[in-house]
């Protein structure tokens, strides 16, 4: 019972455990490989190779990645509320409906450095307006904006479906997409940009909005760490009564946060919609919104570990791609299996080996003379 | 801290225990040595408990005492020195082994299960048998029998959740003693009583030493210990700094072993001035979220320069006044007016706009109130006036003016230690409520709200606290102070209000107010009535469960 008074240094908490989870994740990982009969050491390589050894790959992991930037703010940025959005799917599905809906109406007639503000602001908006709902029911009637924000991700879903299919494709197309939008709307793939100053890259779906993602990580750092509002926002996750009696609002603070975790989601879209595919297409979010939350978990809900822990999402999502595509038998599935094992270790087993290191500090103080002679 | 449930735990009493002859010790911890990391809670203790006798164990918090005794009822496990149970060396790995050697512990929060009946409480965890049936007959005989013998008062059919706290206390002594106990811990367990129950409790104790229990009580209040022990052991940094018998010694002399200096026990003041009348209500009540009433007719008058003070056993309305007062909740009907300010049912409850008002407010649930305990120091300082603009650069906060608005708190009020990024969790009681203290007076309020200002606070730091509260009380600032603490609101206050269920049941003023005539008015028998058994008045006390549940 001793162990349970040492106090872990600060890199055993944000750096050690999490590595280590990670690599436990990895290890059982490898079990099953090896048990599907294949060489754990041989999958892993192509996996890291696959996402890291050429521009082509490092391309297209840095574009799960900013994906994933998005995703796992949303959910951060509820969570230091105390509020655990899960709508983020949905909410990243409108953001691109609001995108899509600018571009159809103004491609043709809007200079570029207009439509990508109005895009930009459209998917904020459509993201945070999709969560007004839940938000609003948790805030002054109490219903659970889990259950809310869950049951939205289905509602966004069936509404894509009407609106994409009956109501935004033309007449005469094969598939249930917009009309493609004009070039000149697109944001500039990275590929482009450093082709234009004479870097040779490999065209892939990375594109300027990483920057956007990043600019996000900013916003969300100074939001909750350096501004009122922010104190205010965190005062009540840790403590609401403690937030009421300093006078912050709580009804408002919990429309504003999930507003703005709404609106970060939303963002999906500009990356997606404006970046990627240059039409509104069905089902563009493939489970983004989820990954937020391992990648908010697995980011200790901070920006800088979110950047980190998106760039593994994406290193796995895109080595994933090509283990299945250079060992037939290790399917896409696989990546899953993979991310959930770390979503396991990391979030549901995330103190598992927090006493390993807690009994090894321990034992590495107790053989330093002790310092302080303080009572308990 | 509940009594586990466990097959290993089935006797009532332990076989092959040696009977003891009454000069070996109850109970000798040796050289006991506890380090959590590099913090040093116990050196070097030795005491020997007399069988027999009610052994008091007085320090501050942080002292030391409780990490004592959770080692000898094995929740911690000592790193060096050993336990003798009437003098065999026994080794306590777990809760079932000090039981199983005779101790039974009181904790200050008790572990009782509401809904039960006191006899269904009793059972928990020994409850011999799949069937109930047969194991309720043996333990109801048991209770009868230890009933006859001690006489605690408690009917073994009553339902936990519906009786006075006392009882509860009761229920836990005779718990333990089911247990086979000889030896009974009771932590700090005149904390929520009035002093009539306090005396029961203490006629208790007397009847369970007559009886040949050994009693080991830890307390902070040297009134206590001067009243029931026959030895005291005072604790200081993790160690024994003095072992006297009762007889000899003194409060003063206590209380000096244990902060470690010359205290004043006596608080100094001069005769208020009352100037302007700063907060009045009237008629004000305020119903619960079932439609219960907490507070009916509540008529007081507050004027600068002047604290009053609340006497009542907790749970009796005296949190939601406050609560009430600060804006944190609105009343439902009649109201009060604040610095010309009128506040209704009608308006909004803010307690934003009560701090522009100058009302202050020292909330009695630090930790869940008063402070943000995952914050650090400076976070928690600037709560409640996070919009000033001393903490503004633009729109983003100036974390460096935050800091040092913090260092110079912390110097003002000797908050130790004083590092403003420490988290607010990591310091200790009494030093989490000088910042709280130091943050709410630093604005130098008009009328200022005071809930328990010193609950777990050390001597010390009390005498500092009062001395505060009766400088601003003499720079004009109108004080209302709560506390279930008697001694504190007689010391503190000019002018006493009694409250019961949730009404004044009285008002005396400081100079005329006597201890008994108050306890009296607290569990709302009139003078005269002294037969009425106070305690007992289990319906004049609503939210009592609740109650405990924060104290």
């Amino acid at each position: 019972m001793s162990s349970k008074n040492v106090t872990l240094p600060r890199w055993v908490d944000i750096a050690a455990i999490p590595l280590t989870n990670v690599f436990l994740a990895f290890l059982v990982a490898g079990v099953i490989v090896l048990a599907i009969g294949e060489n754990p050491l041989n999958a892993t390589q192509i996996l890291v190779s696959g996402a890291l050894g050429s521009g082509e790959g490092i391309g297209y992991t840095l574009y799960y990645t900013t994906n994933y930037i998005f995703t796992g703010l949303a959910v951060a940025f509820a969570f230091h509320a105390g509020l655990f959005n899960i709508g983020g799917e949905g909410q990243a599905y409108l953001g691109g409906l609001g995108v899509g809906l600018v571009l159809l109406a103004f491609d043709h007639s809007l200079p570029f450095a207009v439509l990508l503000p109005l895009c930009i602001l459209a998917s904020m908006l459509f993201g945070a307006l999709w969560v007004l709902i839940p938000a609003y029911l948790q805030a002054y009637r109490g219903s659970h904006i889990v259950i809310t924000t869950i049951m939205f991700n289905f509602l966004a879903s069936a509404l894509m479906v009407y609106l994409v299919v009956n109501v935004l494709t033309p007449v005469g197309a094969t598939e249930p997409a917009t009309r493609d939008f004009d070039p000149a709307s697109a944001i500039p793939f990275v590929h482009e940009v450093l082709g234009a100053v004479g870097i040779q890259m490999d065209s892939t779906p990375l594109n300027l909005s990483i920057l956007l993602a990043l600019a996000a990580c900013v916003f969300v750092w100074l939001y909750l760490w350096h501004t009122p509002w922010g104190y205010e926002l965190r005062a009540f996750g840790h403590s609401e009564k403690a937030a009421v009696y300093a006078g912050v609002k709580t009804k408002r603070i919990i429309l504003v946060t999930l507003c703005i975790s709404g609106a970060l989601a939303g963002l999906v879209g500009v990356n997606e919609i404006m970046g990627v595919q240059h039409r509104l297409i069905l089902n563009f979010t493939a489970g983004y919104g989820f990954a937020g939350i391992a990648v908010a978990l697995m980011g200790r809900n901070h920006p800088v570990g979110i950047v980190l822990a998106s760039l593994l999402f994406g290193i796995l999502s895109q080595g994933g791609a090509e283990l299945s595509f250079e060992i037939p038998a290790i399917t896409r599935d696989m990546t899953t299996v993979i991310q959930g094992l770390i979503i396991l270790f990391s979030g549901a087993l995330v103190h598992l080996t927090r006493p390993w290191f807690e009994r090894l500090f321990a034992f590495l103080l107790q053989r330093r003379p002790a310092a302080a002679t303080q009572g308990a | 801290m509940t009594f586990p449930a466990s097959a290993a735990d089935d006797r009532v009493a332990t076989p092959g225990k040696a009977p003891l002859s009454p000069d070996v010790a109850a109970i000798e911890l040796r050289h006991i040595e506890k380090r959590f990391g590099p913090t040093i809670a116990n050196r070097d203790v030795s005491i020997t408990i007399r069988r027999g006798a009610v052994t008091g164990i007085i320090g501050e918090n942080g002292a030391g005492k409780s990490t004592l005794m959770s080692i000898l009822y094995g929740f911690y496990q000592a790193d060096a020195g050993e336990i003798l149970v009437g003098g065999q060396p026994l080794d306590i790995r777990t809760t079932h082994d000090a039981i199983a050697a005779g101790i039974g512990m009181v904790h200050q929060h008790f572990v009782l299960v509401d809904t039960f009946t006191v006899l269904e409480n009793i059972m928990l965890g020994r409850e011999g048998g799949r069937l109930l049936r047969r194991g309720k007959a043996a333990a109801r005989r048991e209770l009868l029998r230890l009933e006859a013998e001690y006489g605690l008062g408690i009917d073994p059919d009553a339902l936990v959740g519906d009786l006075p706290v006392g009882a509860q206390q009761r229920v836990e002594i005779l718990k333990a003693l089911y247990r086979g106990a000889e030896i009974l811990i009771l932590d700090e367990p005149t904390g929520v009583l009035t002093p009539q129950e306090t005396d029961q409790l203490f006629r208790i104790l007397a009847t369970l030493r007559a009886r040949g229990t050994t009693i080991i009580l830890i307390t902070h209040k040297l009134r206590e210990v001067m009243a029931i022990t026959d030895e005291v052991y005072v604790m200081r940094g993790g160690a024994i700094v003095a072992h006297r018998p009762t007889k000899e010694t003194n409060s003063q002399e206590l209380a000096e072993l244990m902060v470690g200096r010359k205290v004043r026990l006596k608080l100094e003041k001069k005769p208020a001035t009352p100037g302007a009348v700063q907060l009045e209500a009237k008629n004000l009540g305020l119903k619960d979220e079932r439609g219960v009433a907490c507070l009916s007719n509540i008529n007081l008058t507050l004027r600068a320069g002047e604290i009053v003070g609340i006497a009542g056993v907790s749970g009796n309305g005296q949190s939601e006044l406050l609560e009430v007062l600060a804006g944190i909740r609105a009343p439902s009907s009649g109201g009060f007016v604040v610095r010309d300010r009128n506040i209704t049912p009608e308006t909004a409850c803010d307690p934003a706009l009560m701090r522009e008002l100058g009302v202050a407010h020292i909330p009695e649930d630090r930790h869940r109130l008063g402070l943000v305990t995952r914050f650090s120091a400076a976070e928690s300082a600037m709560l409640g006036y996070q919009h000033e603009a001393g903490y503004r650069k633009g729109w983003l906060l100036d974390n460096r003016a935050i800091k040092a608005s913090c260092d110079r708190l912390m110097e003002q009020f000797d908050v130790r230690p004083r590092i403003a990024d420490l988290r607010s969790a990591n310091f200790s009681g009494g030093n989490q409520q000088k910042l709280i203290i130091a943050r709410e007076l630093a604005r130098h309020p008009k009328v200022l709200l005071v809930g328990q200002p010193t609950r777990g606070v050390d001597i010390g730091a009390i005498e500092f606290i009062h001395s505060q509260l009766i400088a601003h009380r003499d720079a004009g600032c109108a004080i209302l102070v709560v506390s279930v603490e008697l001694d504190e609101v007689m010391s503190l206050a000019d002018r006493i209000l009694v409250i019961c269920g949730g009404r004044i049941t009285g008002e005396v003023s400081a100079a005329d107010a006597d201890e008994r005539e108050l306890g009296l008015m607290m569990a709302n028998a009139r003078r005269g009535d002294d037969d009425a058994v106070p305690g007992m008045a289990d319906t004049n006390m609503p939210d009592l469960k609740q109650s405990q549940a924060t104290i």
